[in-house]
């Protein structure tokens, strides 16, 4: 039987915000307790002192029939907080039980059921209540389930949701196939994987229903006299509001820092569940003090020396890594994920997350010091950048054309006639068909070669001294693959741009490169040359393994003979989709 | 009232992971992406249609106690309730009363009210535009104010910088959050109406009795929005393509305005609809309490005064206003991020 994995126990963290929600609530809760026991012959009782001014009897004055003021406030917290409690429970098991019963139902009913939570969502909730209390009546009962009723959809539809997102996962699949019968899929696996994110929802539908079943009272449709909650207070205190201000007071403060009690609450259970939570700090770049390591060469485009990479826990992710890229050459960096490749890299690209510390030596480009600030126009015009996920590379919301010319009219200051013009060439030189067409579309409607080889295109407008690619063929099928590197090949012999390539695979490189690095726990393990790298001319253990690890030789060989081939032709229309 | 489940709702569609990244090849079908959402979207708001009218005219016939009771007055007799019973149709089988309804709503007659002499219709044509005034001068005021707020807050706190700004915007937005509306707007008339005297307390008669009535309304949801672009700008700003932005080095201007922007606008603007839709229907609160003559206070009039044909037009009103912003705010989102389009929002 399919086991369900947990999230593996993290300690709960009680944030600020958390504890004083949680010491709030127990405040109110205690008044709800003990104010009735003790205050109701005060708060109820009609006095011949009505509608007076605050005194050492009564702190907030009385009301019309001489009742005292604070008393009824704090009387009236144990009817809110009970409407409230049942409207929340009501709303959040008829939620529950809806929006996991759906993802049990047959495909079309789940549907259709899924439809109406949808149209059922969209009308405004206040509505709904309205509906259901001119159908009920006014009264605190029918108050609660008008609200209870009206906050169902919404609930189903995110417990709806969540048990989407939670039923496709293997192990609830694997459930199924064996046959489990679906109460118990529910309550053995989607129940308890949707407890963390039900509690932080249940915290806010009971701070929203606080508010709107005191609405309903404070409108006269909810709580009737003599019953009162702190709407019914709030209600007749604003026909006094003139005379008696002070009337609406205590109940204002008291429904307001019971909502905020639950809100700091929900806030806090989510911030507590949030794993990134309490992390982060700036990068802060720094000169090293230690030694040279490596003898600083005049004619290296890029040098590195020393280079250490750490992240806020102290953790060194590079240590002392140095490297030099003379023009015109391609180095590549191998080694598994996490071996510090593309920290390396994108530290030189000046691009590092926030929270991580740089500190080298050297570490420069051209003349750029990356230890500094640049000149923002260098930066672009001089490194150019090919990133590895070309579906999260460029931004959805713009079309290709406006954002593969950005750098030409911001940085080059061309005209957007000019620099479209150009675009559309480069992107016809790197056999990318209707180019013009492409350029109106978004980033969705094109493949992933294609978007990564219009991304190598709009590296190379500026005609960039270097350019960094950061695992450019791993997202894409191994067909596009060969084409990209083919495309990386030919920039490097036509124009002499010197290049850093990072890749995990250790075939891909060596096809590529002039010097090849291997790096391993944030640390150089070998340095190579290419032609070593293909005769198997290697030393260290690491290496070997790398090597022996890459998918069958002879398959790669026969991908690079097609890589060098001129005949070599790729099917442009097979990529295409559909716009 | 309304903002904290619009909220919920927000992410009740929102939570729905979109389409992201390539799409799969070659549809079957070769129609635009706007035609084909037009079709299904068509489908949805004819089925919420469908609900709103079916529910709205169930309202009646669920009701305890006799409509024509309620019409002819407690000092009727029975002859006289007949009478009515008969010509408000209630003999009818439901079916017949259930096609004569739909009927009436085609020609655009909603009944006469029981407690006025008056056609719905004329009621509501009355009403709506005070409601409408305040919802869209309150919904303007929410865009101006939240978007940049939330912008300016995520930008300046990203990668947990000024930590101080982070607290007290939460601190303070959820502080506003927590007071209900009614509370607030009680606040602003003994503030600005009767201590000090500078605004009226109450009624529509000049300008000036607007701006209480927007203020009360959109503080609320101004707090809300903008804690939610406040989160979605600092998600947007850990995005690939803003590292590619960066990479390109654009000035802040066009990094934030141009690449950041349209993607938030998506869950803003749909919340936006939302509040928009429950500000037109739940201005209840602030239009009793300023005395504003709109719907919200019609409607609790009326079911006080168990004027069902009322109700049940402002409901349907109301619904049906709901339903045709929902749509107008997908179209508008259509036209700033395309792949909302792609329909995975609908079907879940």
């Amino acid at each position: 039987m399919a086991k369900t994995p947990r999230t593996p126990g993290r300690r709960f963290r009680w944030t600020p915000g958390l504890l004083i929600g949680v010491v709030m609530m127990s405040v109110m809760v205690a008044i709800a307790v003990v104010a009735p026991l003790f205050l109701t012959s005060s708060a109820e009782t009609l006095t011949a002192n009505p509608s007076q001014g605050p005194s050492a009897e009564h702190w907030l004055g009385t009301d019309d029939f001489g009742r005292d003021v604070l008393a009824r406030s704090l009387v009236a917290t144990r009817l809110t907080l009970l409407m409230t409690v049942s409207t929340t429970i009501m709303a959040v098991v008829g939620g529950i039980a809806i929006g996991t019963a759906v993802w049990l139902a047959p495909a079309k009913v789940r549907n259709g059921a899924l439809r109406l939570i949808e149209a059922a969502v969209a009308y405004p909730s206040l509505i709904f209540a309205l509906l259901i209390a001119a159908i009920l009546g006014q009264g605190t009962w029918s108050a609660v389930l008008a609200i209870a009723i009206a906050s169902i959809p919404a609930f189903s539809r995110l417990t709806a949701n969540m048990a989407a997102s939670i039923s496709q996962r293997n192990y609830v699949s694997t459930a199924r196939l064996l046959g489990v019968p679906g109460p118990r899929i529910i309550t053995r696996h989607l129940l308890p994987n949707m407890a963390e994110p039900l509690l932080i929802l249940t915290a806010t539908v009971f701070a929203t229903t606080l508010i709107e079943l005191s609405s309903l009272s404070f409108i006269g449709l909810g709580v009737q006299n003599p019953e009162y909650d702190f709407g019914r207070l709030l209600n007749e205190a604003l026909v006094n509001i003139y005379s008696q201000p002070l009337q609406a007071v205590m109940p204002s403060i008291m429904i307001t820092v019971t909502g905020l009690s639950a809100m700091l609450i929900g806030d806090g259970l989510a911030a507590a569940s949030d794993p990134r939570g309490g992390r982060r700090h700036r990068t802060r770049r720094q000169a090293s003090e230690l030694p040279a390591s490596l003898r600083s060469s005049a004619d290296a485009l890029v040098e590195v020396d020393n280079l250490t990479i750490t992240a806020p826990t102290g953790k060194e992710l590079v240590k002392g890594l140095s490297l030099s890229i003379r023009a015109g050459e391609v180095v590549g960096l191998v080694g598994e994920s996490g071996s510090g490749k593309s920290l390396t890299a994108m530290s030189i690209a000046g691009l590092l997350p926030e929270e991580l510390t740089v500190s080298a030596r050297t570490l420069r480009v051209g003349d750029l010091d990356l230890l500094g600030r640049n000149d923002p126009r260098r930066m672009a015009t001089e490194i150019g950048l090919v990133y590895q996920d070309p579906g999260t590379t460029f931004n959805p919301a713009l079309r290709m054309g406006s954002q593969l010319t950005e750098v030409s009219r911001v940085h080059l200051k061309e005209s957007r006639t000019t620099a479209v013009a150009k675009m559309v060439k480069a992107l016809a030189d790197i056999r990318i068909t209707r180019p013009e067409s492409r350029m109106k579309q978004y980033p969705h409607q094109l493949s992933g070669g294609m978007l990564q080889r219009a991304m190598i295109a709009t590296s190379l407008v500026s005609d960039p001294k270097l350019i960094i690619a950061d695992e450019p063929t791993t997202a894409l099928d191994v067909t596009v693959q060969a084409d990209v590197l083919r495309q990386f090949r030919s920039i490097n012999r036509e124009r002499g741009t010197a290049m850093l390539f990072i890749s995990h695979d250790i075939g891909v490189v060596q096809a590529l490169c002039d010097t090849v690095i291997v790096m391993n726990g944030g640390k150089v393990l070998e340095r190579l040359t290419g032609a070593d790298l293909a005769k198997g001319n290697v030393k260290h253990p690491y290496t070997k393994a790398l090597l022996a690890a890459t998918p069958s030789m002879s398959e790669r060989k026969t991908e690079l003979v097609a890589l060098r081939s001129d005949a070599f032709n790729l099917d442009e229309e097979i990529e295409e989709v559909s716009p | 009232m309304s903002e904290p489940v619009a909220l919920s709702r927000a992410t009740a569609l929102d939570n729905n992971p979109r389409s992201r990244g390539p799409r799969l090849r070659g549809g079957a079908r070769n129609l635009s992406p706007w035609t084909e959402y037009a079709i299904r979207r068509g489908g949805g708001v004819l089925l919420s249609l469908a609900i709103l009218v079916v529910v709205t005219f169930f309202m009646v016939p669920l009701i305890p106690g006799d409509p024509a009771v309620a019409v002819a007055g407690a000092d009727a007799t029975s002859e006289q309730i007949d009478a009515i019973r008969h010509s408000l149709g209630l003999n009818d089988p439901l079916w017949l009363r259930f096609l004569n309804y739909v009927g009436d709503l085609a020609t655009g007659n909603l009944g006469n009210s029981f407690a006025y002499s008056t056609s719905v219709t004329t009621i509501i044509a009355t009403k709506l535009p005070y409601t409408a005034e305040l919802a869209l001068l309150g919904i303007t005021a929410v865009l101006l104010i939240s978007i940049p707020a939330g912008m300016s807050v995520g930008i300046l706190t990203r990668g947990n910088r000024r930590k101080w700004l982070d607290v007290a915007f939460g601190m303070v937005t959820g502080f506003f959050q927590a007071v209900p509306q009614y509370v607030l707007a009680t606040i602003l008339v003994v503030l600005f109406a009767i201590t000090w005297r500078i605004l009226p307390a109450a009624g529509a008669a000049t300008l000036t009795a607007l701006i209480l009535p927007v203020v009360g309304l959109s503080v609320g949801p101004i707090c809300s929005i903008s804690r939610v672009v406040r989160r979605e700008t600092s998600t947007v700003l850990e995005q690939d393509y803003l590292r590619t932005a960066r990479g390109w080095r654009l000035p802040a201007l066009r990094l934030y305005a141009r690449h950041t922007l349209p993607n938030l606008l998506t869950t803003a603007l749909t919340l936006a609809g939302l509040i928009l839709s429950g500000m037109l229907g739940g201005a209840i609160i602030i239009e009793n309490v300023f005395n504003w003559p709109g719907v919200g206070k019609e409607i609790v009039t009326a079911i006080v005064n168990k004027d069902y044909p009322v109700i049940q037009g402002i409901i349907l009103v109301l619904g049906f206003l709901a339903i045709v912003l929902n749509l107008l705010v997908d179209v508008i989102l259509g036209l700033i991020d395309p792949r909302t389009l792609g329909g995975k929002r609908s079907n879940g």
